[in-house]
């Protein structure tokens, strides 16, 4: 089956390699950053060896930065579990809220149902910036501004219209007479749905909770402006590395490489499904 | 008291109605084959009483009550669906212990183990669907629709699905099977020969009506029209354009010339054409000098296993099959003589189809259409 020729072959790992380069570089970049104290990312020209030191870190961790002109208290460790808890609890509730609604959408024709699906996935189309305000004046009266459960709401933007649209057509996927057949065994609509239609839709459920997962976690501009210090997660974290002393590089790259880590421990491990769940049909045969 | 009774069942899909109006009356304990082409709703059929969809119109009823108000999970029905419907994420032994474990049957496995036998799947019940044969999957739907001895069993086409052999296996080892279990039965099938081999009725389907309903002798021998007579049987049936005439000795046709008396064929109307239907094993080779033969040219000869189907001509131009047991001897091209059984000779209205009845040939038969 393999037809390619040998220059094909040597065109293509040039090519990978290229592509790898492109996207692997500045993060590869920043994890030597990470390691560097300021002084050291600044000289020109830039250096690949370098003594490397935890200084970046230890700062992050202990919550204390050293600056020039003086000691800045950083709150990096929980922004980075705000991160956490906004992202997991937002992408929860997408799923008890999603997984249901996606069923609906593949199984049942009802009056508006296009419709309504199609609005949810607009919400993805809609910039952010364009409702954060009005929503910020709702928020401050309603008294969800600066909490958890009004950002967590707000993500709902975020991960259910994504969590709808890939698992509906995981259920569309799944043939109707699996369901008729545990049906006519004696099973009722709600056995039917947990115990047939969740578990062969799973590999979709588990790419849509992990990609809008991803999308939560890199949102900024919600929490910027809806939330207040203590409830910040890291993107908007981040900004407190811009001080009245310069902008704190070496912290801002170990502030990254610690945020991406959750991402890409989840990411790793779920990788089976996500390239299973994106790319194949649920169930054959 | 009938087992499933339809009244009047009407079913619509937007602006295309599938059943205008549908009846039908199976006994407790029938084994009814629904035959009928593709497309014409025989699933439908089922689906409506296994309570997938509910009719517009009409009634369903087992063993005189209604069911339509009630859920699937509630109808105690056994189906095997045509695609086999098997649980992907669960094992065979899951699967056909399903309709157990849903009555809240704690201790399945005996149950299971022992159908499994049955149905010669018990060394695979750990299996999961996707490493089952064709075969394995089709009998372990087949043992998932048995397992909870539901009084009414709907198999759509179960067979379509599996390897020719294996359905020739199947279709004898099927009717024996099912004489085990104290269920009514409609089987749903594309294939004639699994209809009479497996019902005790046929009803016969055709745009969403039924066109005829009755034992699959009665099918074959008095087909209600010229469709039916044509589905049911292989080499199917030889129709030819023939105008009945009238003389002194009764009402006959001719064949390359030569007089085939219709018994009773008085009541027809003359001076018109109807279509004559002659069943290929009606018709047989003869020698010359006997009475009535009628000389026709052998252009071609097809043995088919058990029996040889010859291609014949009459001198009129009318192309006929005639088919014998294989080994006896024929002439296997040239001139030759075929006789016909009058008796066994069928007439269709050339306009509407129907078949008209000869008093005198369907008595000898007995029995009547429906």
């Amino acid at each position: 089956m393999d037809h390619t020729s040998p220059l094909e072959t040597i065109f293509r790992r040039v090519a990978l390699g290229v592509i790898l380069v492109f996207f692997l570089f500045p993060i590869f970049w920043i994890v030597l950053m990470s390691f560097q104290t300021n002084e050291q990312i600044l000289r020109i020209p830039p250096r690949v060896f370098f003594s490397p030191t935890l200084s970046n870190y230890k700062a992050l961790i202990s919550g204390e930065l050293i600056t020039t002109v003086g000691s800045l208290k950083l709150t990096f460790m929980h922004n980075l579990w705000n991160s956490f808890f906004l992202s997991t609890s937002s992408v929860l509730v997408a799923l008890v809220l999603g997984v249901p609604a996606a069923y609906a959408f593949a199984r049942f024709k009802f009056r508006l149902g296009e419709d309504i699906a199609f609005t949810l996935l607009s919400i993805r189309f809609a910039p952010p910036l364009l409702i954060l305000l009005p929503l910020s004046l709702l928020f401050n009266e309603i008294g969800l501004s600066d909490t958890y459960i009004g950002l967590i709401w707000v993500y709902q933007l975020i991960c259910l219209p994504l969590i709808v649209w890939i698992v509906r057509g995981y259920f569309e996927d799944i043939s109707p007479d699996i369901e008729h057949a545990y049906r006519i065994d004696g099973h009722s609509w709600a056995q039917t749905f947990f115990r047939i239609a969740v578990p062969l839709a799973r590999p979709g459920i588990a790419a849509a909770g992990l990609l809008s997962f991803i999308f939560a976690w890199n949102n900024f501009v919600f929490a910027l402006i809806l939330g207040s210090a203590d409830k910040q997660p890291v993107t908007v974290g981040a900004l407190a590395f811009v001080t009245a002393a310069g902008i704190s590089y070496g912290q801002i790259a170990a502030a990254i490489v610690l945020s991406i880590l959750p991402t890409l421990a989840l990411a790793l491990y779920a990788q089976r499904y996500l390239v299973e769940g994106l790319s194949l049909g649920a169930v054959k045969g | 008291m009938s087992g499933l009774e339809l009244r009047h069942v009407r079913k619509a899909f937007g602006a295309h109605e599938v059943f205008p109006d549908l009846s039908l009356e199976v006994e407790h304990g029938e084994h009814v084959a629904i035959f009928g082409p593709s497309g014409c709703g025989k699933t439908l059929l089922l689906r409506l009483i296994a309570g997938i969809y509910d009719p517009d119109a009409g009634d369903i009823l087992m063993d005189g009550r209604s069911i339509l108000d009630l859920a699937p999970d509630r109808r105690g029905i056994g189906m095997a669906f045509q695609n086999f419907a098997l649980y992907p994420h669960m094992s065979a032994f899951d699967n056909i212990a399903s309709p157990l474990s849903a009555h809240g049957n704690s201790a399945p496995t005996e149950h299971v183990r022992e159908i499994a036998g049955l149905l010669k799947i018990d060394h695979v019940l750990s299996h999961a669907p996707r490493a089952l044969s064709n075969g394995q999957k089709q009998r372990t739907a087949l043992a998932r629709a048995l397992v909870g001895e539901p009084k009414l069993l709907l198999l759509d086409d179960p067979l379509r699905n599996v390897d020719a052999k294996l359905r020739y296996e199947m279709r004898l080892e099927l009717p024996k099977l099912l004489r085990g279990f104290d269920a009514t039965v409609l089987y749903v099938t594309q294939d004639y020969k699994e209809a009479m081999a497996l019902g005790h009725r046929i009803a016969v389907m055709s745009r969403g009506t039924i066109r005829q309903f009755g034992t699959p002798e009665e099918i074959y021998y008095q087909p209600a029209d010229v469709e039916i007579a044509r589905l049911f049987g292989d080499p199917t049936i030889n129709l030819l354009q023939l105008q009945p005439e009238k003389n002194e000795g009764g009402v006959h046709i001719r064949l390359s010339e030569v007089a085939v008396p219709l018994p009773g064929g008085d009541t027809l109307p003359t001076g018109r054409e109807c279509t004559v239907g002659l069943r290929p094993e009606v018709l047989a080779f003869v020698d010359a000098d006997v009475p009535a033969a009628i000389p026709v040219t052998v252009e071609a000869e097809t043995p088919l296993n058990e029996k040889v189907v010859s291609l014949v001509r009459t001198s009129c131009g009318h192309e006929l099959l005639v088919s014998r047991p294989a080994g006896t001897p024929a002439p296997a091209s040239g001139p030759a003589h075929i006789g016909v059984d009058p008796g066994r000779l069928l007439l269709f209205d050339p306009s509407s189809g129907d078949r008209i009845a000869l008093q005198d040939a369907v008595s000898t038969r007995g029995g009547s259409t429906t």
